[in-house]
């Protein structure tokens, strides 16, 4: 593995050896001193072209912890606002020494071409492009879910059999096809709810099923965990797509509220990859019950983050070249 | 043991029983008793032998009817310290998986820790723990129990308790099995020329 690009990449002993170096990583962030060496010296830059703070954030202390410098590059009032090219974008941050490159960037297969193009010679991390990927917050919702069902001995496990329900914007969501990828490969058994309109063209295909019918769903499928993807309420607007009639409408057919939080399994949990919109998506009452893992979300993905950051980065580079 | 033509068994089971043994007696003496002890075994191997020299004290200390004070079981007096992330040498090498590192609840703040490994070397690997230990706490002393001592040392290291000094070249191998890895107890020797291995995954120690 010398990039981190796609979640379909990863082959199941991948998947695996990420998740249980994350769980080595988690137990020392509990420690009162955090911070641990390996990565002494090395610079990561952090290559925002989209707004995030939750992922660079989460990035950076992933970074921070593991003793490397970060460089944080947001294209806001940067020379890519200027019409610089991604090439030279690159190829700068190159020049001033970077070890590894994190991106995000709104057009999908971004980091694919900055990986791949021969510009620069660092690891990079794919931190969300476009309608594409999102491997580390796949991996963030597969640690946690790992966590849940195996308890303390997770070290070495899959999620065979675990049932997952994804619920909201599969057309416009990175997370849901980075998840639909690592939970498939991971062995667990997904479904996919969404009205007929956010469901992209092609989606049937995928390694999962899909509905229209969350309340049916959530009775035949008795899921494990539950995840709500963020809804964006311009896509009501004819403007934004004219996806769906009205929030209203949204949250009485795909919302999870009170009755289909009780509806659920006593063991399932609720996910979200935040940021949440109350009251759309997920209610108060679900965001905010002892199932709701969002938090642990959060903290794990610093832990995944520096497992990922580990792997692609503390070993010699030679022999990173051998294993690709 | 099918290692005859390939190596020098230089300690048997037994031996490596009586060498444990002797270190658990010799810690229990200078530490005069259990109290405020934790041993922290580094993996891999260093981890069983800690366990087992754990088990050896607690059971001299509950024959000698002493108190055991605070230790009312093996996982609160041993445990594992990864130092993979600490090693100077991670940048020379593929990246290496990462070890479980495990502290006994009681934490090593103000305790006697002694660090427990197989094979002690050029001094590199300790001095890597020593790092990782000041990361986790601040020990009242650090000692060092050593099954195989073979010399060679590039830093000012040396053990506290050692199973057997070992006399080798620089171009001989150390390789150590124990039970709960290898699934036999040997400490082998290697010469020069000795290039295959039997049949176990057993790993070449120069640490």
């Amino acid at each position: 593995m010398r990039h981190l690009l796609s979640a379909a990449d990863l082959t199941r002993a991948e998947a695996i050896e990420i998740l249980d170096t994350a769980e080595t990583m988690a137990q020392t962030q509990s420690r009162e001193i955090k911070k641990l060496p390996p990565l002494r010296g090395m610079t990561v830059v952090n290559l925002f072209f989209e707004d995030s703070t939750r992922t660079r954030i989460s990035f950076e202390a992933a970074a921070k912890r593991l003793s490397a410098d970060v460089i944080n590059f947001s294209a806001k009032g940067s020379s890519v606002s200027k019409g610089e090219s991604l090439k030279d974008t690159a190829q700068t941050l190159a020049a001033m020494g970077a070890d590894a490159v994190v991106i995000r960037h709104p057009a999908s297969g971004a980091p694919h071409r900055l990986a791949t193009a021969g510009w620069i010679d660092t690891p990079v991390i794919n931190a969300g492009d476009g309608m594409h990927q999102h491997p580390t917050q796949a991996l963030l919702d597969a640690f946690t879910m790992r966590r849940r069902r195996h308890g303390a001995a997770t070290t070495g496990t899959d999620l065979a059999g675990a049932r997952v329900v994804i619920v909201g914007d599969v057309l416009h969501s990175r997370v849901a096809r980075s998840n639909v990828d690592l939970l498939a490969t991971l062995g667990a058994d997904v479904v996919l709810v969404a009205p007929p309109t956010l469901l992209p063209v092609g989606a049937e295909v995928w390694p999962c099923a899909l509905s229209y019918d969350l309340d049916a769903t959530i009775a035949e499928h008795t899921p494990d965990a539950i995840m709500m993807l963020r809804v964006q309420r311009e896509r009501m607007s004819s403007a934004g797509g004219g996806f769906f009639p009205s929030p209203m409408e949204y949250s009485r057919r795909y919302g999870l509220d009170g009755a289909r939080l009780r509806a659920l399994p006593d063991h399932a949990i609720v996910m979200h990859p935040g940021p949440m919109n109350r009251g759309l998506e997920i209610s108060a009452q679900a965001a905010d019950s002892a199932r709701s893992t969002v938090v642990e979300q959060v903290s794990n993905g610093v832990a995944v983050r520096m497992a990922v950051l580990y792997l692609l980065l503390a070993g010699g580079r030679s022999s990173e070249r051998n294993a690709q | 043991m099918s290692s005859g033509s390939l190596g020098t068994i230089v300690l048997t089971e037994s031996d490596i029983s009586r060498a444990l043994t002797r270190i658990a007696h010799e810690i229990l003496e200078r530490n005069k008793g259990a109290q405020d002890l934790v041993l922290l075994g580094i993996p891999t191997r260093g981890a069983p032998l800690a366990r087992r020299v754990g088990a050896r004290i607690l059971s001299a200390e509950n024959r000698e009817g002493d108190s055991v004070d605070g230790i009312d079981s093996l996982d609160s007096l041993v445990g594992a310290l990864d130092i993979t992330m600490h090693r100077d040498d991670l940048r020379r090498q593929p990246t290496r998986a990462l070890e479980p590192t495990r502290i006994p609840a009681g934490g090593i703040d103000d305790k006697v820790v002694v660090l427990v490994d197989d094979v002690l070397y050029s001094g590199r690997t300790i001095r890597a723990a020593l790092d990782a230990i000041s990361d986790i706490g601040r020990p009242r002393a650090v000692q060092l129990a050593v099954l195989v001592d073979r010399g060679h040392r590039e830093l000012p290291i040396r053990a506290d308790y050692i199973g057997k000094n070992l006399p080798t070249s620089r171009s001989e191998r150390v390789r150590v099995q124990l039970r709960e890895l290898d699934g036999t107890d040997a400490v082998v020797l290697h010469g020069t020329d000795a290039v295959v291995l039997d049949g176990t995954d057993a790993v070449v120690l120069d640490g």
